[in-house]
């Protein structure tokens, strides 16, 4: 079974043009619950004031949402799946200044090409 | 003191209107000159492909922002939730996440070298409240490239994300 090499294909779609699906192992998940530090919270507090695009949460969000799909692709490859289909993204506000990021799909074996 | 105070507000008050204003201006112009320019790069809501028949390489493409009111659009807000009606300010808040985040997604796209994105989802979320709320807009679709054996998985590049990690590039030759 493989477990470590091999590219993941990590899609949205229920099922990929030209591709077979072989195998399910059923859903996988990656979930991560960040929270702003103290320093971002200050500037995006005063970015408030003129608004707009609050880059520091934006990059936060960006690097939770990178960690919840590496661990759903982990756990995708420790079934022995080559791909993750149909998958969704859910974020939620947990705590006041904390929040979830879940991203949870299907994990599938695709014939080769 | 309680006139400093006053006087602290309506200078919040006035900063917020006018920086708030210029910068939305500013982004409203750069969203439409960034929207020419990815117009050849087409989102679609459909969950399958058009072509079923030709292989095709997919993958997720994804652009987020998170945004925030200004203070004048918070403190006119408030005024607002005691009468009801529109928002009209939060509604161009909203749009410009929306329009910036299929932005970033085309983008990401582009740089993978793929020209169509399917299964295009929107997902928003409020990350914080109080007198400085921030939403954040997801769009977040799987990009197709027609197949046709000369692609290849390229290693992802240091510091990027690794959302972005698995994209495709054509070999040379």
């Amino acid at each position: 079974m493989q477990t470590k090499a091999g590219p993941m294909l990590v899609s949205n779609l229920e099922l990929i043009p030209g591709r077979r699906i072989v195998a399910h192992y059923g859903m996988v998940q990656g979930s991560t619950v960040r929270a702003k530090h103290v320093g971002r919270d200050i500037f995006a507090s005063l970015k408030n004031i003129v608004g707009g695009e609050l880059k520091a949460y934006t990059e936060l969000m960006q690097e939770a949402r990178d960690e919840a799909v590496e661990r759903m692709i982990a756990e995708a490859r420790s079934v022995g799946a080559n791909a993750v289909l149909n998958v969704r993204f859910a974020t939620t506000s947990i705590a006041v200044g904390a929040a979830e990021i879940l991203a949870y799909g299907s994990a599938v074996r695709l014939d080769d090409q | 003191m309680e006139l400093l105070q006053f006087g602290l507000f309506i200078a919040l008050l006035v900063v917020g209107y006018f920086a708030g204003s210029a910068i939305e201006r500013r982004h409203y112009a750069s969203i439409r000159r960034r929207e020419r320019e990815y117009s050849d790069v087409l989102a679609f809501m459909v969950r399958f492909p058009f072509d079923r028949t030709t292989p095709q390489r997919a993958f997720l493409v994804h652009g987020a922002v998170v945004v925030s009111a200004d203070y004048f659009k918070t403190f006119i807000a408030g005024l607002r939730n005691l009468f009801g009606g529109r928002f009209r300010s939060y509604e161009t808040l909203m749009e410009r996440a929306r329009r910036e985040a299929l932005l970033r997604l085309k983008a990401d796209a582009r740089r993978k070298g793929a020209k169509t994105v399917i299964c295009v989802r929107f997902e928003t979320t409020r990350i914080a409240t109080g007198w400085a709320p921030a939403m954040e807009v997801l769009a977040y679709g799987t990009a197709l490239v027609p197949d046709d054996g000369s692609l290849l998985l390229p290693e992802p590049r240091a510091g990027a994300s690794r959302l972005l990690g698995d994209g495709l590039v054509r070999t040379p030759g």
